[in-house]
Formats: structure tokens, C-alpha cells, sequence
């Protein structure tokens, strides 16, 4: 059997005192594409920040690929969720996106022709060719997020994280982006964040549910406990395209 | 004016302005981007405390100052990498605490008391030879430590949270940019004095960073008008008889108003079209 892309083992963390996780277990299985859900402040970049190393787990284990999220880091690929950061940095959209090509066995060494020329499928895939050599902060919030995706995808990875990649995007570019997303999938581990349940009934293969602790559903069903823990509140579900009401609607009093 | 250049002085003068405008350029367009203004101006205070330990054991005072400010770079770095945002009061406090000991060290020094001022506002007509030299080496050492490691640096200033998920050695790097900032202060601190250390370091960056596409053109800008902003207080400070460190410091300020009025007009300017 092949390694698990993500091994999660009674993982706790909390800041100063305050449990954010508790006892999250999961198992990903390569070539999965995992949609993460829950409410704002459930701990779901928590959890991504976790998988990424950038967070150390109070208690449990953590294996990426097999590896401590640590020895995994040149394996994953990783979309931040706010792309609205040091907007007056002298940097071009290109020089932004070719930072995916950067890994620590390659530390002092100058970018290849290599690198270029996966950077430019990159930018190309994310549709912000065009704008490669433009200041990234004259770009505008969509724009700027097909950068930092362009980046993402640059690193070649084996698992790509992203973070809310639909917030500030139009309609057109999000379907060309669960295409794209979809045709990577064939090679590539997909974990998203999402707020968009639309999305993740039309693309995704599994979908857990965070909020302090993790609901995980392999079919990639969401189920009326994961939507109640996620929102409590009865949400309209479109499932494959055909808008139906998969739980009662609540009565205004 | 070219009688001033036959004087050994005033040619050391010159290329210790030049020597320093380059690294200033360099280290202070790292400083700005990243954001840790604070602690170079708390490293360039604190190393006062180095120049009184220096006289009060008899050795020299850049060679005390160097590795004074090196030493608290290293535990400013220690307090602020975990805290970013919290860290500016111990960072205060060390500020604050340098110059104290500095103080107390040459007070309590015995004989014949230097002249603080020297150190305060710089001595830039007083740079000898064996500081050029000292100055050429670390200048190099600086530029070679950017040029090699100049993509990873990029990487840690724009987006440090990116870089160290890719497995870039975010500590060390931020550690080394410390250090950095700690010897080009030290540089410094010789020509416009400690007090005055900041708006060379920052004037000229963030005038730069306005108007160029990356953070190497943003070095190269702001070295040269470093070296433009030092060479006319020079000048000023000569032909009127000014205190030299504050005519350079006056130089650079009347340009920061300058390039932020011509902004202004352009921003204006650019909503009538």
C-alpha cells in the first residue's frame, strides 16, 4: 500500500490556552482531493499551518507523505490565504512566482532556464501571462491571487495546499480553475479550504469538516452532522449541478 | 572646492561617505522592507555601550562598537523572531540600556574624557586610513553575502511564511541580515554619528523603493543617492562651516520631503487625467 499524502494521529493545539484542535485524526490517502469546510475561527488553516509545519502540534502525530511535515517541505506545494500583503514591495508578478522554484537544496544557486520555463506554464495555467512583468502590487486582488496560485503550482509538488483560492476571483476563472485543479488531481494530492459548497460537490472526492474537532467523509458527501456542526444552520445543497434541498428549512419565528 | 580635495581629510572624507552610502543602500533597503527599523536604530544606540567599554578597557572604539552592536543584533533577533509585533519594548530597553552603560563606562574611566559629541553626531573629517580599509572589507563582505544569497532574501522579506514552508532557513537568513545591520550601523555611526544613523539607513530606501521594480534596483537607487545625499552635505558642511553628520542628515531629509511632494503632485495629477 502506498504511503498515506496525509497521516493525522490525535493532534491537539491551542494558542495560549485556547484548544483550537481537539484530537484530530485523518488519513489521505495520494491522489485524493480533499475539501476542508467549516466556519471562520473553526481551525481550519489551523490545521493547514499544521500540515505545513509552520504550526507545531501540542500533542499527536503528523506525517506528510511519510515524513514530519518538516522533511515533507520541498514535497508540497501551498496557496496562503491572504494575498493582500506588502503591496508597495518592489517585486514583479514573475519574480513573485518564480519564489515556487526555491528549495533549500538549491540555496545560493542562481534560478535555471528550467525554472523560467515552468514558471511561465504556470502563469500561463493561471491566466497572468500577460501581466508578468507588472509591480505585483499594481495588480488587483484577483489578479494577485492567480499570482500567488501560479506560484503554488510552480513548485511542482506532490501535494498541493490551498487556502480559500476562490475568495477573490471571479465566477469565470474559479471553473477554470477546478478544471486545471482537477486535471493536476490526475498526478497531484489536492487539500483545499473552502467556504463554497457549491464547488466541492462538483470536484471533490472527500470532504471533512472542522470546527475544534474534524469530520472526515471519504465519499466525498457532506452530511447534514457536518453542516450542522460546520454552521448550524440547514444549508441548500447543489449536488452535481441539480440544486436540491437535502434538509428542512428552518421556520423564521 | 578643489583645494578641499588636496586634503587628506577630506578625500578620506569622501570615500568613507561613498564606502558607507553603499552598504547603507544595500543593508537599509533590507531594513525597510523587513520592517526592523526599529531594531537598527535600538542596535546603533546600544553600540554606544560598546564605545565606552572600549575606552573604559583601552582598546579601540569601533572595534568595541562593532562587536557591542553585532552582540545585541544577535539578541535582538533571539527576542524579536518569535514576537514580531511585541518585541519593540525589549528592544526599547536595550535601546535605552546600551547607552546607559556607555555612560557610566566612560565616567567611570579614569583621566581624560573623550569627546562624546564625536560619537553622538559623527567624525567624518576624522576617518583614518585604517578605517577606509576596514570599511572596503566589510562593504565586500556584504555585497557578496546579498549577490549569493539575494533570491532567498527576496523570498523572506516578501512573504517569510512562503519561504519557510519551502525550506528556505528563514532563521539564519534573518539572523545574518541582523548582523549585516549591525556592522553597516557600526560604519556608520563614524560619519554621521549614532544619533543620525537611522535617516541614512532609511531615507534613501524608501525614496527608492518608490519608483523601482525590484528590491536589487531598490540597493542600487538608494546607494546612489546615498552617495549623492553624503557628498552635498559634505560640501554644505564645508563651504558654511556645519556640523558635517547633520548637514548630510539635513541633505537627506529635504530630498525624503522632495520625492514625497513630487509623489504627491503625480498621485494628484494622474486623477485629473
Amino acid at each position: 500500500m502506498k504511503t498515506p499524502a496525509i497521516d493525522m494521529k490525535g493532534v491537539w493545539f491551542s494558542y495560549d490556552k485556547t484548544p483550537i484542535l481537539k484530537d484530530v485524526t485523518l488519513t489521505l490517502k495520494q491522489g485524493d482531493f480533499l475539501a476542508i469546510l467549516g466556519p471562520n475561527g473553526g481551525g481550519k488553516t489551523t490545521l493547514l499551518k499544521l500540515l505545513l509545519g509552520l504550526l507545531k502540534p501540542d500533542r499527536g502525530v503528523i506525517k506528510v507523505l511519510g515524513e514530519s511535515p518538516h522533511d515533507a517541505k520541498y514535497r508540497v506545494g501551498y496557496l496562503p490565504q491572504n494575498t493582500d500583503f506588502n503591496t508597495t514591495f518592489p517585486i514583479s508578478v514573475m519574480d513573485v512566482a518564480i519564489m515556487g522554484r526555491l528549495s533549500r537544496y538549491r540555496i545560493g544557486k542562481p534560478y535555471s532556464r528550467d525554472d523560467r520555463s515552468q514558471v511561465e506554464s504556470a502563469l500561463k495555467q493561471a491566466g497572468i501571462w500577460d501581466y508578468r512583468h507588472a509591480p505585483i502590487g499594481s495588480l488587483s486582488g484577483g489578479q494577485r491571487q492567480r499570482v500567488f496560485i501560479a506560484r503554488a503550482l510552480a513548485t511542482d509538488p506532490e501535494i498541493l495546499f490551498l487556502d480559500e483560492p476562490t475568495a477573490s476571483v471571479d465566477p469565470d476563472f474559479e471553473m477554470g480553475l477546478f478544471e486545471l485543479l482537477r486535471e493536476l488531481n490526475r498526478k497531484v494530492t489536492i487539500v483545499i479550504i473552502t467556504h463554497d459548497v457549491g464547488v466541492i460537490s462538483r470536484n471533490v472526492k472527500s470532504v471533512a469538516c472542522v470546527n475544534r474537532t474534524l469530520i472526515f467523509h471519504e465519499e466525498g458527501k457532506i452530511t447534514p452532522e457536518m453542516l450542522d456542526m460546520a454552521y448550524h444552520c440547514p444549508v441548500d445543497l447543489i449536488a452535481h449541478g441539480i440544486p436540491h434541498r437535502v434538509l428542512p428549512t428552518h421556520t423564521e419565528e | 572646492m578643489w583645494e578641499a580635495l588636496q586634503l587628506d581629510f577630506m578625500r578620506n572624507a569622501l570615500l568613507a561617505g561613498v564606502l558607507v552610502s553603499i552598504s547603507c543602500g544595500i543593508i537599509g533597503s533590507l531594513v525597510v522592507v523587513n520592517r526592523i527599523v526599529f531594531i537598527s536604530g535600538g542596535i546603533a544606540h546600544a553600540a554606544f555601550g560598546g564605545i565606552g567599554l572600549a575606552f573604559f578597557l583601552g582598546f579601540s572604539p569601533f572595534l568595541g562598537a562593532a562587536l557591542f552592536a553585532f552582540g545585541v543584533s544577535m539578541i535582538m533577533g533571539v527576542v524579536s523572531f518569535k514576537a514580531r509585533h511585541r518585541s519593540d519594548t525589549i528592544i526599547g530597553v536595550l535601546w535605552a540600556i546600551g547607552m546607559a552603560v556607555g555612560v557610566i563606562l566612560i565616567d567611570l574611566t579614569p583621566g581624560y574624557h573623550v569627546d562624546l559629541m564625536s560619537y553622538l553626531f559623527g567624525s567624518i573629517l576624522t576617518v583614518p586610513t585604517s578605517d577606509l580599509w576596514m570599511m572596503v572589507i566589510l562593504n565586500a563582505a556584504i555585497l557578496l553575502t546579498v549577490v549569493i544569497f539575494y533570491k532567498e532574501f527576496i523570498a523572506m522579506s516578501y512573504d517569510e511564511e512562503f519561504a519557510f514552508v519551502v525550506g528556505i532557513p528563514v532563521r539564519p537568513l534573518y539572523f545574518a541580515l541582523l548582523g549585516m545591520t549591525a556592522l553597516s550601523v557600526v560604519m556608520t555611526i563614524q560619519v554621521v554619528g549614532l544619533i543620525l544613523v537611522i535617516a541614512l539607513l532609511t531615507i534613501p530606501p524608501y525614496i527608492a523603493e518608490n519608483f523601482t521594480r525590484s528590491l536589487g534596483q531598490m540597493m542600487a537607487v538608494a546607494s546612489i543617492l546615498g552617495v549623492c545625499f553624503t557628498l552635498a552635505g559634505l560640501g554644505l558642511s564645508y563651504a558654511y562651516d556645519l556640523t558635517s553628520g547633520a548637514t548630510i542628515i539635513l541633505v537627506a531629509g529635504v530630498g525624503f520631503f522632495v520625492f514625497q511632494m513630487i509623489g504627491l503632485l503625480k498621485r494628484k495629477g494622474g486623477r485629473h487625467l
